[in-house]
């Protein structure tokens, strides 16, 4: 984002007024974040004794961590459980069988439309009345619902994966003898799969956010447990701060990996880029480009 | 069958829906107004309000949409007591709204900034050469084309905060689609699945339609190049 060319390269006058923009914006930012800071001061938000708790080690043993934990747990088998699920009906929606092809679009549309929230509450009652699950049932709940949403996203992903590759790649495969379901399983899935792995990574970020919703349901993710933990002592907008910041921790480094591998494959495939009005940004219309099939999932 | 279709008259289930549409269609304002300041934010030549733009984007991406509302509601009004006016309830739901548009907007803004990356080159320079700045360029050429351009990734943000609306639960708005879900599964338990299908199938038939609409409309409204 560093040149953009919606205005000229500036001369001495325009830099000038530049710099003196740039200081009033400066200026601005650190104007906000002082009101906020002494805003919350005046409510006796920055007591010490708020935020302390936040570096002891027992708060962290006894309440983060598990916490943590949990989410990740439930991320890490979301993750795993979708990506099965997309390769089953994204494979299912490439089939050129229509009953298989149909059932698996109607799968797949259906479970993108439904939101996360309404299969948390869903399947938490449906689970603990009608099914009898090893462990915390709340857990089966938030991986359900997590496997069925972001399972199609990554089952669109697939599709358009496969749809964006060269037509002569199939070709090759059909013309040195493999029938076209070796030619989609050795050749064409394979690419798929390494063309939609920052927009995978992107969505691993989506799986992780919505964990939290497990919070709803009274899930033992992090953030129940800080909001059970802050409860009683009165620093329940600490706990949220302190929460917020693990995950966007998390979530950044996860994008930035996404970043950096959707940077290395566009040197790879070395896509022919059409300027734009706004330049510096090749690695971000590559991974936009992929992310077509799954920007759905905010 | 009759056990089923009595949940439609001990429960104003439209009504739940209607709830979602009327949160939706409020933050779905704040974050276009939002989501376009951070935007030009981010497009404009000065490096404090491109940092301002990317950090806010940043952040607020990375944050769950559940510890943003939980923030609106039990911080900024439980800690700070912050009021949007109105009853108790109202004010819930308006903390609920501020809520959507503020995780939003960060998304509206990628949006729009991806349908600047659809302006070819030569137009920013077109609006250079006859004497424009910054701000008139952005709003007479750039934009205009911008938001054409961005029709899809606007109607996939749409479409996320339609079902995201759902998570104003977190914000004590109860009358919303999951909170009444909720209540109806607890106590019928005879017919959970056939309730959850009501709720499932009430979002497909609000959602399908917005994503058909943008298809069409990008097409439609698409600049031809």
């Amino acid at each position: 984002m560093s040149a953009s060319i919606l205005f000229d390269t500036p001369g001495p006058k325009a830099r000038r007024r530049i710099l003196i923009i740039n200081i009033i914006g400066a200026l601005l930012a650190l104007g906000i974040v002082a009101w906020i800071f002494f805003g919350l001061a005046a409510k006796g938000q920055m007591q010490p004794e708020q935020w302390d708790d936040f570096i002891q080690a027992s708060t962290w043993e006894n309440y983060l961590l598990p916490g943590l934990l949990n989410t990740v747990k439930a991320a890490i088998l979301g993750i795993i459980g979708s990506v099965v699920f997309g390769l089953v009906f994204g494979v299912g929606r490439l089939s050129q069988n229509k009953l298989i092809n149909g059932f698996c679009t109607i799968i797949v549309e259906f479970f993108r439309a439904v939101p996360v929230l309404l299969m948390i509450v869903f399947f938490n009652v449906f689970f603990s009345r009608s099914l009898e699950l090893p462990g915390d049932t709340a857990l089966w709940a938030v991986v359900a619902a997590l496997v069925f949403y972001n399972g199609s996203v990554v089952a669109e992903l697939v599709r358009s994966g496969v749809h964006n590759l060269p037509k002569g790649q199939r070709e090759a495969g059909i013309a040195i003898g493999l029938t076209r379901g070796m030619s989609l399983r050795h050749i064409e899935i394979p690419q798929a799969l390494v063309a939609m792995l920052p927009a995978l990574i992107g969505q691993f970020v989506v799986i992780l956010k919505d964990s939290a919703l497990g919070y709803i349901i009274s899930f033992n993710e992090l953030l129940f447990f800080a909001r059970t933990y802050s409860s009683p002592n009165g620093n329940v907008l600490q706990a949220l701060i302190v929460t917020a910041v693990i995950f966007i921790l998390i979530n950044f480094t996860l994008s930035k990996i996404a970043e950096i591998v959707s940077r290395r494959l566009s040197s790879r495939i070395k896509k022919d880029k059409n300027a734009a009005a706004v330049v510096g940004t090749t690695a971000v219309t590559f991974a936009e480009a992929s992310t077509d099939a799954g920007s759905k999932d905010q | 069958m009759e056990n089923y279709l009595s949940i439609f008259t001990e429960y104003d289930i439209p009504g739940a829906f209607w709830v979602n549409i009327q949160l939706t269609f409020w933050a779905a304002i704040g974050a276009l107004v939002l989501g376009t300041i951070l935007a030009l934010l981010r497009i404009s030549p000065v490096a404090s309000f491109q940092a301002i733009g990317t950090s806010y984007v940043n952040l607020v991406r990375n944050t769950p949409l559940t510890i943003i509302i939980l923030f609106a509601v039990l911080a900024l009004y439980g800690q700070l007591g912050f009021t949007l006016g109105g009853d108790f309830q109202a004010n819930f739901f308006r903390l609920s709204v501020l809520g959507l548009a503020v995780y939003h907007a960060a998304f509206v803004c990628e949006a729009i900034r991806s349908g600047v990356n659809t302006v070819p080159l030569g137009q920013a320079e077109a609006a250079r050469a006859i004497g424009l700045s910054f701000l008139p360029a952005a709003r007479l050429v750039i934009l205009p084309q911008a938001f054409r351009g961005a029709i899809v990734p606007l109607g996939n943000t749409l479409i996320a905060l339609i079902k995201n609306s759902t998570v104003a639960a977190v914000g004590s708005v109860a009358t919303e689609a999951s909170s009444v879900m909720k209540t109806m599964i607890e106590f019928r338990s005879d017919i959970v699945i056939p309730i959850f299908l009501t709720f499932a199938i009430g979002f497909v038939i609000i959602v399908i339609p917005v994503g058909l609409l943008t298809t069409w409309a990008s097409k439609k409204l698409a600049v031809a190049r």
